[in-house]
């Protein structure tokens, strides 16, 4: 008799447990986000612009360099219906005849790779150095945060501007049409916040309980931060991350425009606007057309980046 | 038995603006292998501080270690560099925290966090770390533990988390384990059962625990040997019976008053014992005591007393009081009877009423 009242018991809560969701924090965040309508649209968006991206050489009807042979300069778009239209080109002409769907199409791997490779690096760089700062603390504190508050002092587009005007026609500044240099002055810009952002967190974290407790069982300095410190700081880092992204793509095009950024010919956002500029008048879809390229791929990332501090923290939501 | 632990004359400062802070000040006791010895005393005596002194944990600034040895297995810990310092901590000594709300780490699962230490020192694969974690959970009773092995620790309740704390101390068979207030932050009736597998575990695998409260009715039922600490200084050692059939020091006894009984008539009152606890900055030059203590003399304010053997108790039972060592006038003295001068007990009431209440009153008044 008792036997089976204990095994039901056993079997109540042996149900109780697998009744109940299996779901880890992150999991939670990922389905906070996928109810996010914003959020998701805009990775939509993200991931279409990538596969575009990707995909050019099949997807664009044109070579964006090349200039064609009896070239149809500064056709307007099919829908316009004036008389400057030419039924081979969707999108119309930039003033050399080339296609403009070829040219925007190629320039979104612009802004894809330099999206993501120079926040990669702003975030490796900032994690290291914010998380060595933050958990040695003392004079290497003291010597790492004073040089990215020296850093940190620079208003930050005109520090850009510097660097890749000054290193722009070094044999550097030359390579991959000036992406490489482009990519690092993004990172020598932007990982000073990504530092001070982790030190706070890892000044916050260091003196929690789980740390020492870690240290207890023997963890070394280097597994404490790797695998104690950096997962909880990690929330806010993604979300600036998140933010990072879209502020590298508008980086680039800013400097595209102002006609320091990618050497052309090679396409970019920036610099279609910049070359449309001057004629803007006869045909505005030449710039109006890369402009809402690059709010379109900004605006999902921002919504993205709302997504997911709403979804890593629902107590940040306003 | 060679001891397992032999704690010399430890000194921890910490190194503050306001002078320097003996938290823990000339300590020296011996723990046997497999044994339990208490530590007890009120909050900020060097409970603490003495535990972490032994695993080297000290936050460094402010805290050092001045003076003392540590000799863990023939080996003194105080003088290891920090990579064997660390194959040390985990593996041949172990600590379970307060606090198991805050102890372990909120995003990781309960898994990786026990398999840690058996991937640091066992150097055990993955999947091994995961055997042997569901076999940890099991031995502190944690019901269906294959699958809580991959929650998250706010699934658990604040006993299972404290027992999960004690999974990860067992976890590398460590021959000391240090249970700093294990559980003071649970409610009573998780205490009694995480008590009881202490006590268990203690008995099973042979391991040493020094117990750490404040709480004299945990290490009663625990504990093999107690030493009563006070202001960074052990002012009681005894084996438990006799601390508590024959305790010899009038803190000893404040702190006996203030526990309440069951097996006592109910018109019989707390006595609390008044006062503060010493600034460890400026400790007091006599016995740190002295100023709370209802049967001072002037002895007292002028010299410390030694920690010697104590006349009418067992050989190894000592205290800290001009009072109760040979020729003192507490020798005869019956605790539970006589509380003392009731006069001084009320100067020392009324002395720390004013101490507590002048950084209140507003400059100018």
């Amino acid at each position: 008799m008792a036997t089976t009242a204990s095994t039901a018991q056993e079997r109540a809560a042996e149900l109780n447990v697998l009744a109940r969701k299996q779901r880890s924090l992150w999991g939670d965040a990922l389905y906070r986000l996928m109810r996010n309508k914003a959020a998701v649209g805009g990775l939509i968006v993200i991931v279409t612009a990538f596969l575009v991206a990707a995909l050019a050489p099949l997807i664009a009807p044109y070579s964006p360099i090349e200039i064609p042979q009896n070239p149809a300069s500064q056709m307007e778009p099919l829908w316009t219906g004036s008389k400057y239209t030419d039924p081979r080109y969707l999108l119309g002409t930039d003033f050399l005849g080339r296609d403009i769907v070829s040219r925007l199409i190629y320039a979104s791997r612009i802004s894809m790779i330099v999206g993501f490779v120079p926040t990669a690096i702003v975030f490796g760089l900032g994690v290291t150095v914010g998380m060595t700062a933050g958990f040695f603390g003392g004079w290497l504190d003291q010597a790492l945060m004073r040089f990215t508050d020296i850093i940190y002092a620079f208003p930050d587009f005109l520090f850009l501007l510097i660097i890749v005007a000054s290193f722009r026609n070094s044999p550097f500044g030359k390579l991959l049409d000036g992406l490489l240099l482009i990519f690092v002055a993004i990172a020598i810009v932007g990982w000073v916040g990504v530092a001070r952002l982790t030190r706070g967190q890892v000044l916050a974290l260091k003196e929690r309980e789980f740390v020492e407790a870690a240290r207890s069982v023997g963890a070394t300095p280097r597994r404490i931060m790797a695998k104690h410190l950096l997962p909880n700081a990690l929330a806010p880092l993604i979300v600036t991350a998140a933010f990072a992204v879209p502020g590298a793509i508008l980086g680039e095009a800013t400097l595209s425009f102002l006609g320091v950024g990618i050497i052309p010919p090679t396409p970019s956002w920036g610099q279609m606007i910049n070359e449309g500029f001057p004629l803007f008048a006869a045909n505005p879809w030449a710039v109006l057309l890369p402009a809402i390229c690059i709010s379109v791929v900004m605006l999902a990332f921002t919504f993205v980046g709302d997504g997911l501090r709403d979804a890593l923290d629902p107590r940040m939501k306003t | 038995m060679a001891d397992l632990l032999e704690v010399t004359d430890l000194h921890t400062q910490f190194f503050t603006r306001d002078g320097v802070v003996r938290a823990v000040d000339g300590v020296t006791f011996q723990v046997a292998a497999g044994e339990t010895l208490g530590i007890v005393g009120e909050s900020g005596c060097g409970k603490s501080v003495t535990a972490l002194s032994l695993m080297r944990l000290i936050p460094q600034p402010p805290g050092k270690i001045v003076k003392g040895s540590i000799m863990f297995d023939g080996q003194d810990i105080l003088k290891m560099d920090d990579d064997d310092v660390r194959g040390i901590r985990g593996n041949n000594i172990a600590m379970i925290f307060q606090d198991p709300m805050t102890s372990l780490n909120p995003v990781l699962t309960i898994s990786r966090q026990i398999s840690e230490a058996l991937e640091l020192h066992l150097k055990m694969d993955k999947s091994e770390a995961r055997k042997r974690t569901i076999e940890l959970l099991e031995l502190v009773n944690i019901p269906s533990a294959k699958k809580r092995v991959d929650d998250y620790p706010h699934q658990f309740s604040g006993g299972m988390r404290q027992r999960v704390m004690i999974a990860m101390a067992l976890s590398c068979n460590p021959k000391l384990i240090l249970a700093d207030e294990p559980t003071t932050a649970l409610d009573v009736t998780i205490q009694a059962q995480i008590l009881d597998l202490l006590k268990n575990l203690a008995r099973e695998f042979r391991t040493a625990f020094i117990l750490i409260t404040h709480d004299l009715g945990v290490v009663a039922g625990m504990t093999q040997r107690i030493n009563v600490m006070y202001a960074g200084r052990i002012v009681e050692k005894a084996d438990t019976v006799e601390l508590f059939a024959n305790p010899k020091m009038p803190y000893t006894w404040g702190l006996l008053r203030s526990i309440p009984r069951l097996d006592e008539s109910r018109k019989a009152k707390l006595v609390p014992i008044e006062g503060l606890p010493p600034d460890l900055i400026a400790p007091p030059p006599g016995c740190k005591f002295e100023p709370r203590c209802q049967y001072r003399r002037d002895v007292c304010k002028e010299k410390e007393p030694e920690l010697k053997h104590i006349p009418n108790s067992k050989s190894d039972h000592e205290a800290r009081c001009w009072g109760t060592q040979e020729g003192g006038w507490l020798v005869d003295t019956d605790w539970k009877r006589e509380i003392g001068d009731t006069r001084l007990l009320e100067a020392i009431k009324q002395e720390t009423a004013s101490v507590t209440a002048t950084p209140e009153t507003p400059p100018g008044a």
